[in-house]
């Protein structure tokens, strides 16, 4: 690892400024400005991320789709944000007649406010934590179950079908994708021990030649990952699970009755949730700030956090672009029926594991485990359906 | 700070007395959320923060749901006719007074008696970890047995009963 | 100045009345279930507030007390909750008042 003094001054570059800034105050408020900062930082950095997110993705979409995505704003369309954040600013307020006016108004409140509350515990890079949690990754989870009341007030205040119809959908499918988001993050703490963060990326921080100890190249790892990955988009409601708010279903579900900074709030909270999620997947599998070869960490550990989360990022929209949205029932069927039983074998080879002791053993039992009882469960539910050659029924 | 637990024992006493005053059923039940999100926030103040993150995950986000998908499932929003409050009111009131009254006259009898602080306890969550299968190994298991009886016998009671074929 | 420990235990005393008078005084069965979780809420507060100024906070005790006390309240608010929507099903009505026979 290089330990030059110029690569730790760029690496630590913005704990350093910090602490510069800092340093013009009288030790009292020293602490409390440090982490005011740090917010600051939190609370600039992520929209601005989002703006230029929501460009990514309606010029990616538009590439999957075989068209141009928006290019009229700016050079090849990249203030098109710009122009979205006036437009969402200056539209009416429109508040429904017999809409409940104070849970109306709470609702977008409380699910940025929990969102933004989310950042707080993610390692953006060495030393780059706001604040260093015993129990980070409860506290993490905590305030992602807060954002499922938010999401139901908002359907129910709006006095609506179609936004009480969607706000149950979602909330049915946040309840029990996040029984699986928490089962595999909890092999991740079984084999770092510990439910702080920063510790958990640093449990990744080592190397065997070139590659690196990522929990993501180890059998349970990549199966807890494919999982994590599937629960992340029901949980933030991105296709193929956005049934709750899919245009050609139900308006627009649970934010149907919101117009101008509203929805833009809702908005704004769906893609922090992405950005919220996709982070702690990396923190968890990917090895959070940590670079991907041994040759390679003379790179700043804040460009490998934030490069490894666009990533994610431009997987969802991928995703989004190419594959078909799920019905209810079948998403809550593939759940609780086979990505959940999967989630606790999954446990059971990771103590298996963690007991096994170093060696090769132990990658060949618990790879044959995951992938007999991955064949086995396929089998199983798809034995009702029957594939062949496709009937067609013509109109008489 | 006390100014510190003074606004949060009003948010906390605010939402509970919400709860039980309010009309309309979906308002109650979030003003129980309040109340528990208070309650979450005097377990984090009293250094119990394994306790205080379990409640919001726990509470805020499991049971404030399953109260307003109940309520919701109930058709709860309609409001009955007779008012919200039952008939014999006045004695609940007095008993719940009453409880209060017992309850505070011990508190304030044995003030002199009451320990007064102590050093911040060093509780990591390797402590109640090796807690929880440690000394405490045996409620573990039992609430976990509990738990599963509770899943079962919750889907059971709130199934839809299968029609029977007539004869 | 740290809150002394009386002031915690007035809070949860407090909180205990008020659940037991939403338990009491309200119609709907739902409300009651409301009560029951806010005096349990109020005994947890107790709990970890005599851990925290007790004299062994190091075993443990009453965290662990008020975290059994947070899962069995969550399962028993599912069975109860469930309850309540079976007898919904059953008489169309979650008034208590109205609920005062076995018949039916």
């Amino acid at each position: 690892m290089a330990t030059s003094p110029l690569f730790t001054h760029f690496d630590q570059i913005f704990i350093l400024l910090r602490n510069w800034l800092v340093g013009f105050l009288p030790a009292a408020l020293r602490p409390a400005a440090g982490v005011v900062l740090g917010v600051i930082t939190i609370v600039c950095l992520f929209p601005g991320l989002f703006a230029l997110t929501t460009v990514f993705e309606r010029k990616g979409l538009g590439r999957i789709q075989n068209r141009l995505g928006p290019n009229r704003v700016g050079p090849f369309g990249f203030f098109q944000p710009v122009a979205d954040g006036i437009k969402s600013l200056t539209k009416e307020d429109i508040v429904p007649f017999s809409a409940n006016a104070v849970v109306h108004f709470l609702a977008p409140l409380s699910l940025v406010v929990a969102v933004f509350m989310e950042f707080a515990v993610l390692p953006m890079g060495r030393n780059m934590v706001l604040v260093d949690l015993n129990a980070g990754l409860l506290f993490f989870f905590s305030m992602s179950a807060s954002t499922e009341l938010s999401v139901f007030m908002a359907g129910w205040s709006s006095r609506n079908k179609y936004s009480l119809l969607g706000a149950m959908r979602a909330v049915a499918q946040m309840i029990s994708y996040e029984v699986v988001l928490l089962l595999s993050s909890v092999s991740v703490v079984m084999i770092a021990g510990s439910l702080s963060l920063p510790k958990i990326v640093a449990a990744q921080d080592s190397y065997t030649g070139i590659f690196p100890h990522w929990y993501i190249f180890t059998p349970w790892g990549l199966a807890g990952f494919v999982m994590y990955a599937i629960a992340a988009t029901a949980e933030t409601n991105r296709s193929p699970f956005d049934l709750p708010e899919g245009e050609s279903e139900l308006v627009a579900g649970y934010h149907t009755e919101y117009s101008g900074f509203k929805f833009a709030l809702f908005f704004l909270g769906e893609y922090l949730a992405m950005f919220a999620i996709s982070g702690l997947g990396t923190t968890l599998f990917l090895g959070g700030w940590s670079a991907p070869f041994s040759f390679l960490t003379f790179v700043p550990s804040w460009i490998w956090f934030f490069s490894k989360v666009m990533l994610s990022i431009f997987v969802f929209i991928w995703m989004r672009g190419t594959l078909p949205r799920l019905r209810q029932d079948q998403l809550m069927n593939f759940a609780w029926k086979f990505v959940l039983p999967f989630t606790l074998l999954n446990l059971f080879v990771t103590a298996l594991w963690r007991f096994m002791g170093e060696g090769w053993m132990r990658w060949v039992v618990c790879t044959v485990i995951l992938v007999a009882a991955y064949v086995l469960m396929g089998r199983l539910s798809m034995r009702n359906e029957h594939f062949g050659p496709r009937r067609y029924r013509y109109a008489e | 700070m006390n100014a510190l637990f003074y606004l949060l024992a009003a948010i906390t006493i605010g939402g509970g007395l919400a709860s039980v005053l309010l009309k309309h059923l979906v308002h109650c039940a979030l003003a129980t959320t309040v109340a528990f999100a208070g309650l979450a926030l005097l377990f984090l103040q009293l250094d119990a923060q394994f306790t205080g993150f379990a409640q919001i995950l726990v509470y805020i986000g499991a049971v404030a749901i399953l109260i307003v998908f109940a309520i919701l499932l109930t058709r709860g929003a309609d409001l009955p006719k007779d008012g919200v409050f039952s008939r014999t009111w006045f004695v609940g009131l007095v008993i719940a007074a009453g409880i209060f009254a017992v309850l505070a006259w011990a508190v304030l009898e044995s003030v002199r008696a009451l320990p007064q602080h102590n050093a911040v306890p060093a509780v990591t969550v390797r402590d109640i970890g090796n807690a929880l299968v440690g000394r405490y190994v045996l409620p573990l298991e039992i609430v976990a047995l509990l738990l599963t009886a509770a899943t079962i016998g919750a889907v059971i009671v709130a199934m839809h009963e299968k029609e029977r074929p007539k004869p | 100045m740290t809150t002394p420990l009386a002031g915690y235990l007035l809070v949860a005393a407090l909180l205990f009345a008020i659940g037991i008078a939403g338990a009491l005084v309200r119609r709907n069965a739902i409300l009651v279930l409301i009560g029951i979780e806010l005096m349990l809420n109020a005994a947890n507060l107790n709990l970890i507030a005599f851990w925290r100024y007790g004299p062994h906070p190091e075993l443990l005790t009453g965290m662990m007390f008020a975290i059994f006390s947070i899962a069995v309240a969550a399962a028993e608010a599912a069975v109860g909750l469930g309850l309540v929507i079976s007898i919904h099903r059953h008489t169309n009505t979650t008034d208590l008042d109205k609920m005062n026979r076995m018949k039916g």
